[in-house]
């Protein structure tokens, strides 16, 4: 027990890489699966078959794979990133795919009619995505993306494979130097549990704010 | 320019297919200002879809709709070389097209006056204390002063469908596309939503009124249509058409719609 308490510091750092690596992905997920999310919607064959075969080509791949890929393969392609933007990278590439998914649902789950109204009265297609489509796609969309972000802070833990010293990889150094493993991946899986339960609760409070949204 | 004469809706020669379906066969029809037009007949005449075409909700492939001088769905040019237009130009020429919908369609998400609201102040450009008044004018002409700040779903279907005309015509549409509104209510909440359409007509608003309420076609158009396999057969004023119909199929549709039939109801 005293040795985890000894290597609090040392994970905290681990820590600090976990939660920038995750709320990099987060970030950038978010902003491109929306965006490609409402063109794979709205948009005409050429916008909506790339983005079809990126979220199924990506979808079908391993994340490790795609960590590798980006870390050591694509410096062969002459694309050299250290290991934290190449885990980032390959991190965000592979959840924007679900974030896609997750979108398109949502949006879809709108029906037609309220297109219809927000055409009719004089909108323009980013209007009606803001005023009409978006607030009540929110609601389809949250509880399926928090599990998305959940999925990406436990999934931060694989960049400890290509050497980035995120809570995982702190974790097992320090076991490395006191070989206790026990109380160290004991407190390990504490910090994971901890962020995602209060990512968790803070998705049904959310649930909540949305709920009087009704068709 | 616009010849002074012409109506403020044109349909010329318009066609339109689904697949190999033709849903849409040289339709001609013309509106002028202050008329009101009721569409009749079967499902799957080609009614809704020709009405959706009018603020192109509905593309149509072959020949011209224009609006108050405006083609709606394609800048000018000619046959198989003029282009769709783009986003912007069709919100513009929409916003001064009023449609009312069979489901209402009110926006979830927003209260009774939000719904009105939304239109005068992202359209229009109203500011929001302005846009609430007018909204809030326009709920109380159809009855409703009492229920600005509930949202839809606390609405009964009457006075959704009520929101939704005052949504319509808050925005001071040039025309007016009613789409069988009182076909999803129950029948004892149809009166109010049809007198707030009377009320509308009597004030001089032009409308294009797609129903199957027959004694309200009759009572509020000054012309009524028979469309049928996606054609006008039969055209001409209210007491021609519902009260001593010649066309054959027209005969066999009045008589089909009910057993009490639907004019003697309302005589």
């Amino acid at each position: 027990m005293r040795t985890a308490i000894e290597s609090l510091p040392f994970l905290w750092q681990g820590l600090l890489v976990t939660l920038e690596v995750s709320a990099l992905v987060v970030a950038i997920s978010l902003v491109i699966g929306v965006v490609a999310g409402v063109g794979i919607v709205y948009g005409p064959r050429l916008v909506y078959w790339p983005i079809r075969l990126y979220s199924d080509l990506i979808r079908g791949i391993p994340v490790l794979v795609l960590i590798f890929f980006v870390y050591y393969g694509l410096p062969a392609l002459g694309l050299n990133l250290d290991a934290f933007w190449a885990a980032v990278a390959a991190l965000a590439a592979f959840k924007t795919a679900h974030v896609i998914e997750i979108a398109r649902g949502a949006i879809q789950s709108i029906h037609y009619g309220q297109t219809d109204a927000a055409k009719a009265i004089g909108l323009t297609f980013w209007q009606r995505m803001h005023h009409v489509v978006f607030p009540q796609a929110v609601r389809r969309f949250l509880p399926p993306w928090i599990n998305a972000v959940t999925d990406a802070v436990k999934g931060s833990a694989l960049v400890s494979l290509i050497g980035v010293v995120d809570l995982m990889l702190a974790v097992q150094k320090v076991i490395g130097r006191t070989y206790e493993p026990m109380p160290l991946y004991v407190t390990g899986a504490i910090i994971y549990f901890l962020i995602n339960y209060t990512l968790s609760s803070l998705s049904r409070r959310l649930e909540t704010r949305f709920a009087h949204i009704r068709e | 320019m616009r010849p002074l004469s012409e109506p403020i809706v044109r349909v010329r020669k318009v066609g339109k297919s689904f697949g190999e379906h033709r849903v849409l066969e040289a339709v001609d029809l013309d509106v002028e200002r202050a008329q009101v037009v009721a569409i009749i007949g079967p499902s799957g005449g080609g009614k809704t879809t020709l009405l959706r075409c009018v603020n192109l909700l509905e593309t149509y492939d072959e020949g011209s709709i224009r609006v108050d001088g405006v083609e709606v769905g394609y800048r000018d040019g000619d046959g198989a070389r003029r282009r769709p237009r783009g986003d912007r130009e069709l919100a513009r020429i929409r916003a001064d097209i009023g449609m009312v919908f069979q489901l209402f369609n009110l926006f979830p998400h927003l209260t009774a006056a939000e719904n009105v609201m939304l239109g005068l102040r992202k359209v229009r450009g109203l500011p929001k204390e302005k846009a609430r008044e007018r909204a809030l004018a326009w709920l109380a002409r159809v009855g409703l002063s009492d229920k600005v700040d509930s949202l839809p779903a606390q609405l009964s279907g009457g006075q959704q469908q009520r929101v939704g005309i005052a949504r319509a015509v808050a925005m001071e549409p040039k025309v007016l596309l009613l789409d069988e509104i009182t076909s999803a209510l129950d029948p004892e909440l149809v009166g109010e939503v049809l007198a707030v359409v009377q009320q509308l007509a009597k004030e001089g608003m032009t409308m294009i009124v797609v129903t199957h309420e027959m004694g309200f076609a009759r009572d509020i158009s000054d012309r009524v249509v028979f469309m049928e396999r996606g054609r006008i057969a039969a055209e001409g004023s209210p007491a021609e058409l519902l009260v001593r119909p010649q066309h054959e199929r027209l005969k066999t549709f009045l008589s089909s719609l009910n057993p009490i039939h639907a004019l003697e109801r309302s005589e």
